[in-house]
């Protein structure tokens, strides 16, 4: 997969550096800002509360 | 000794794989560890200064002149009702709505990370990326009853990070807009998520009528997991309005 997106990228070797960059750029803002978030609800690390409607209400 | 190409091209996509499920473990240990840190002082801060600057707006056009000391009851909330106004007492303050700030919690013991510290209603996760979270039918600072509070040990600002340095006798205190109150620790329990009796005003007396104002202090356990939750609870010990000025617990930061 990398390989591919690789060969496919435009232009010499500094151009591909400075897209593949960019590319990874964007992956990680929208895990931190969309799926992690997501993420982090469903997992059950951060559940501080006591919680008689266990799994109606989130309260991580 | 040759390869053929399908198993070359096989272990290149499992190769793929196994590197991309591997960058994204660690970046989201990246994102609990660090970036949940960063927003929530940010949210903190914020958060702080929104109450700070509540108070300073509702208490600007009180007169606070105090009125001359009559032979008062020894009760100081019992005045006259033609007097001006009277500061709420703990008993008349107006529940606050979900999401908002209204207090300021101090733990001298926990000085690194609970000092004024918001205390926001509600107790969903984006109350408590904000500071502490307030259960919202529970009783409200200084009041009878049970002032229930949870907050993060782990991740999204870990005001409780140090839940396990409290010991018995250490003192809470919640600034409001109307004073300072101060709780004192008498015990803790480790209990399972699903025992909401430890918020009861009376906890673990059921309908019981209470009579005595109590803190709890709700956070996850173990630190890094949450199949129980570690409790505190605290009674009040002191009460201190506006002119008292701040209990002698908030000049201790740096020696805990």
């Amino acid at each position: 997969m990398y390989a591919w997106i690789w060969s496919h990228l435009p232009g010499p070797t500094a151009v591909r550096v400075l897209v593949a960059v960019l590319l990874v750029a964007v992956v990680v803002a929208v895990l931190f800002l969309f799926v992690f978030p997501w993420l982090e609800q469903v997992l059950p690390f951060g559940d501080v509360t006591v919680d008689a409607l266990a799994g109606n209400n989130s309260v991580p | 000794m040759s390869v053929s190409r399908r198993t070359r091209s096989i272990a290149r996509v499992a190769a793929d794989v196994l590197i991309t499920v591997g960058a994204l473990v660690l970046l989201f240990a990246v994102y609990q560890l660090w970036w949940t840190n960063v927003q929530a002082a940010r949210a903190t801060a914020s958060a702080r200064t929104d109450i700070v600057a509540s108070w300073e707006a509702a208490t600007s056009p009180v007169v606070t002149v105090s009125p001359p000391a009559d032979a008062g009851s020894a009760s100081g909330s019992e005045s006259g009702s033609s007097e001006a106004p009277v500061p709420d007492t703990p008993e008349t303050q107006a529940v606050p709505p979900i999401g908002k700030g209204f207090a300021l919690m101090s733990i001298p013991r926990l000085a690194d990370s609970v000092w004024e510290m918001p205390v926001i209603q509600g107790v969903s996760a984006d109350e408590l990326a904000k500071g502490i979270g307030h259960y919202p039918d529970t009783a409200l600072p200084g009041q009878i009853g049970n002032f229930a509070t949870a907050a993060h040990r782990a991740t999204n600002g870990e005001p409780f990070k140090d839940f396990d340095r409290l010991k018995k006798g250490d003192r809470v205190v919640v600034e409001t807009q109307d004073g300072w109150f101060v709780y004192e620790l008498e015990k803790d329990k480790i209990v399972l998520p699903s025992d909401t009796w430890v918020i009861d005003p009376v906890p673990g007396d059921p309908g019981a009528i209470p009579t005595e104002a109590l803190i709890t202090l709700t956070t996850c356990n173990p630190r890094w997991a949450s199949y129980e939750r570690w409790i505190w609870w605290g009674t009040l010990v002191e009460t201190r309005d506006r002119t008292q000025g701040p209990p002698a617990e908030l000049a201790e930061r740096g020696e805990a």
